[in-house]
């Protein structure tokens, strides 16, 4: 059962093959044997999960069933479950039950989704390859001395490693993407405002999108049609109508244009990751996609850039975390200064508050102009870019990350070679754009992934031409031997 | 330009974190190289650019001014370290 896609186990279901109960308690029993090799689960809901299994099984035997009723997931831990321990993979969450459900996970439940538990992650998803986690590093299953990517590296080892058929990721920088690259998965980052923030656990509000981790398009475009909508809750939110994400994925690629940023395939990529890419996109060329060289001149400013803008709303977003209200608390505090600094300081980890004291750095008297206003100025750039690409191209592609996955404990000393693993991904966060990363080939033994950006809640067509690569290709049906 | 630890203690005071007194060189070298980085913004003359604060074009929606939200707080501080009558205690603030 653990081999199919969400959308064959979802067909499955509804055809009485197996029930819900079974397949559920299927993927909690992989996630026993298995899960002690990648530690991608912080917390498994076992009981949760067998109750939502059984609820699904009757609702699929009533004929009233959705694509998902009786899709057992696994719900990256930045998102709030009520009943349910909700850490963002930090101490300072670590004895947090959430009294009340993210938008997000009410629409998993509304649907009858089972959620298998909550995936480990960066610390409140600041880091690139998930060993910032006060619950220890998760390990890319095709290698387990590698890292996952991150933030989201427990949601990608997860379904790289089938103990979930699908999960939920979030991205702020390169998230969903970077990890799904480095785990051989599909990973989608909406636009911004398309997935509701509410209830998302906030790093960088104006950046942070949730997004689905799966192993095809079209299982993305099953989980972005439960996960899409208005919601009132949350003040960004885009108030637009929700597509069937699943109605193009066939689609004709005849005569779509290719844009390639000369600046995603210079200096910085690793050459065998180069090359991997460009045969993607002679694949694309062989579907009857056109091909066109572009240029986003500031590219190299995007990681400056979100080195202030991602700091200064972390700083500001973090400050509720006070040791009064929920949370972590010192023991013994001398006053309430003493509560507060001691709370924060014993509460979170070392990058967490590196990037506090940046972002309260560079929104000091004195700062504010010459790092946070200027960053907003050059992400004005960064977007406008985009905005004239979009004008000659319908997609862009590129690498994900300009290398596969990297050594546990590699990069860990060294916050700035970190950062430069997402150089790829950060720029769509700033201008808010959509881009998906699909499974595009190996190197040395380790997945690479092609990045595709589209416009504007362009997730269909990112979906479809995502789909019909993953039609031509069959990297993204490849398992780790560990986990087959 | 990089922090001196001075600058370091000072930020950690601003962001109400403590940190350790043995840790304070490392957060003068890292933040100091972190700056280092976002000065590269400083190559691009940006005086005629417009701030961009959101990357979608859209204006705060209002709602009308009735009450929406119903009464958690014993669900809330049920969650909380310290509670008492339904305040949240902390320790004393005023003499």
């Amino acid at each position: 059962m653990h081999n199919k896609t969400l959308s064959e186990l979802s067909a499955a279901l509804q055809a009485g093959e197996f029930s819900s109960t079974e397949l559920t308690q299927a993927y909690l029993d992989r996630i026993a044997n298995l899960d002690p090799q990648v530690n991608a689960f912080v917390t498994v809901t076992e009981q949760f999960a067998m109750d939502a299994a059984a609820a699904a099984d009757k609702r699929i035997a009533a004929g009233t069933a959705a694509p998902l009723t009786g899709i057992p997931l696994a719900q990256k831990d930045i998102f709030c479950t009520e009943g349910v321990k909700t850490t963002c993979g930090s101490k300072m969450l670590d004895n947090f039950t959430s009294p009340y459900n993210a938008t997000v996970i009410e629409h998993f439940n509304k649907a009858g989704a089972v959620m298998l538990g909550k995936t480990n992650m960066d610390e409140f998803a600041m880091g690139s390859s998930n060993e910032t986690s006060f619950y220890g590093a998760v390990k890319n299953p095709w290698d387990t001395n590698k890292v996952p990517g991150g933030s989201s590296g427990g949601s990608a080892a997860a379904v790289a490693a089938r103990l979930a058929p699908a999960s939920t990721g979030t991205d702020t920088g390169g998230s969903i993407r970077q990890p799904a690259s480095l785990c051989g998965i599909t990973g989608l980052k909406p636009t911004y405002g398309r997935v509701s923030r509410y209830g998302m656990i906030a790093f960088a509000s104006s950046l942070d999108q949730a997004g689905p981790m799966t192993r095809t398009a079209e299982d993305a475009a099953l989980m972005l049609n439960c996960m899409a909508g208005f919601d009132e809750r949350d003040s960004t939110s885009a108030q637009r109508d929700v597509p069937d994400y699943t109605a193009n994925l066939n689609d004709s690629l005849d005569g779509m244009t290719i844009g390639l940023p000369k600046e995603y395939f210079g200096e910085g990529l690793d050459a065998q990751v180069s090359n991997a890419v460009e045969a993607a996109i002679r694949e694309y060329e062989n579907l009857g996609a056109k091909v066109k060289e572009i240029s986003l001149p500031n590219t190299h400013l995007a990681v400056p850039t979100y080195y202030v803008v991602a700091p200064a709303e972390c700083s500001s977003n973090l400050s509720r975390f006070d040791g009064v209200r929920f949370g972590y608390r010192c023991d013994d505090p001398v006053d309430l200064e003493d509560l507060y600094k001691r709370s924060r300081g014993e509460g979170f980890g070392a990058e967490v508050k590196r990037r506090i004291m940046m972002g309260t750095y560079a929104l000091s008297a004195g700062y504010y102009d010459a790092y946070y206003l200027k960053a907003q100025r050059l992400r004005r750039l960064i977007s406008d870019d985009f905005t004239r690409a979009f004008e000659e191209v319908d997609v862009i592609m590129g690498p994900t990350a300009p290398e596969p996955a990297f050594g546990l404990g590699e990069k860990s000393d060294d916050p700035i070679t970190m950062y430069l693993s997402d150089i790829y991904t950060i720029a769509a966060n700033l201008a808010g754009l959509p881009g998906v990363s699909v499974p595009a080939g190996f190197v040395n033994n380790m997945p690479v992934g092609l990045q595709i950006i589209g416009n504007y809640f362009d997730e269909a067509r990112l979906l479809n031409v995502a789909h019909r690569y993953q039609q031509a290709t069959d990297w993204h049906t490849r398992a780790p031997a560990a986990f087959e | 330009m990089s922090l001196t630890q001075d600058d370091v203690k000072k930020i950690a005071h601003l962001a109400r974190l403590s940190i350790n007194e043995s840790d304070i060189p490392d957060y003068e070298k890292e933040l100091s190289s972190i700056i280092g980085l976002v000065e590269q913004m400083n190559a691009v003359d940006t005086n005629d650019v417009a701030p961009m604060a959101h990357p979608l074009d859209m204006v705060q929606r209002l709602r009308d001014d009735v009450v929406s939200e119903t009464d958690h707080h014993e669900q809330y501080q049920d969650i909380a370290p310290s509670v008492e009558n339904g305040l949240y205690l902390v320790p004393q603030v005023i003499e």
